[in-house]
């Protein structure tokens, strides 16, 4: 029997292992992958909690995460290649339109 | 054995984040995601998740990590726009505000956890099964259900119009 709080530590990690990612890259799709990793890690610490309450409401919450999640990357990806489309690169860097 | 299980797949998990943020070409990148959404699908297995496990599989994992890939060879990077942060001042902060965030994050969870009371519930055989989760959903969450109706309508017709050439 695993102990629940490893599950909890693993999430954390997860997230954190996102933050970093999110901050040290560059490029806008690996980015946008480590938003889903942070989402990961999220899901992970609520499916966690359900087990241990005994209450599906973790679960069910998760799975609405889950679909945002759908939606969010099907519309963040749809405005990359669209930006891609004016300014030819996936650099975050390039992203200064509305710099003063 | 639980544990066993529960070990070899956090440590694959892990290293396939790390993989993730590290990689320099964006589809190694999304193939390690790949990885680590499967292990993470195991993991809800081992927390009597199991209509959960196969949606991450289906989902994200076979929907979302799909469409990236083609979002990545359509965008057809070369190999200079692969995109480390150049500046070190920028990298060194990030580095130390995420380890920062981590031990913060492992703090507020071991006294978190000291204030919960330990006693275990006893879980129903078909926790977390299809059948638990549809009638939850059916009947006390029915408006979020009906909504993410809505939100994925939005999320298509706007994914449509943003991707056009011509608006």
């Amino acid at each position: 029997m695993v102990p629940l709080s490893y599950y909890l530590f693993l999430s954390g990690l997860i997230f954190s292992i996102g933050v970093l990612g999110f901050l040290i890259r560059r490029n806008l799709l690996v980015m946008f992958m480590c938003i889903e990793l942070m989402l990961n890690g999220v899901n992970l610490f609520l499916v966690t909690f359900a087990k241990k309450f005994s209450s599906l409401d973790g679960q069910i919450f998760v799975f609405l995460i889950m679909t945002v999640a759908a939606a969010e990357a099907a519309v963040g990806l749809a405005i990359i290649i669209a930006f891609f489309r004016n300014k030819k690169s996936a650099n975050v860097d390039d992203l200064n339109l509305m710099k003063w | 054995m639980q544990f066993f299980i529960f070990l070899i797949v956090a440590i694959i998990l892990v290293v396939a984040s790390i993989l993730v943020i590290v990689q320099r070409n964006p589809v190694v990148s999304a193939l390690f995601l790949i990885a680590a959404l499967c292990a993470q699908a195991i993991l809800y297995l081992l927390l009597n998740a199991t209509f959960l496990a196969v949606i991450q599989i289906i989902v994200y994992a076979g929907a979302i990590m799909v469409l990236f890939l083609f979002v990545i060879m359509f965008l057809n990077l070369r190999k200079d726009e692969f995109g480390f942060e150049k500046r070190k001042a920028q990298r060194f902060f990030g580095i130390l505000f995420a380890i920062l965030l981590l031990v913060e994050l492992g703090v507020v969870i071991k006294i978190g956890l000291s204030k919960i009371p330990s006693t275990e519930f006893s879980l129903d055989p078909d926790f977390g099964g299809v059948q638990s989760i549809g009638k939850a959903l059916f009947t006390d969450y029915l408006l979020p259900f009906e909504l993410t109706s809505v939100l994925l309508l939005v999320a298509m017709v706007g994914a449509i119009v943003l991707a056009k050439k011509k608006l």
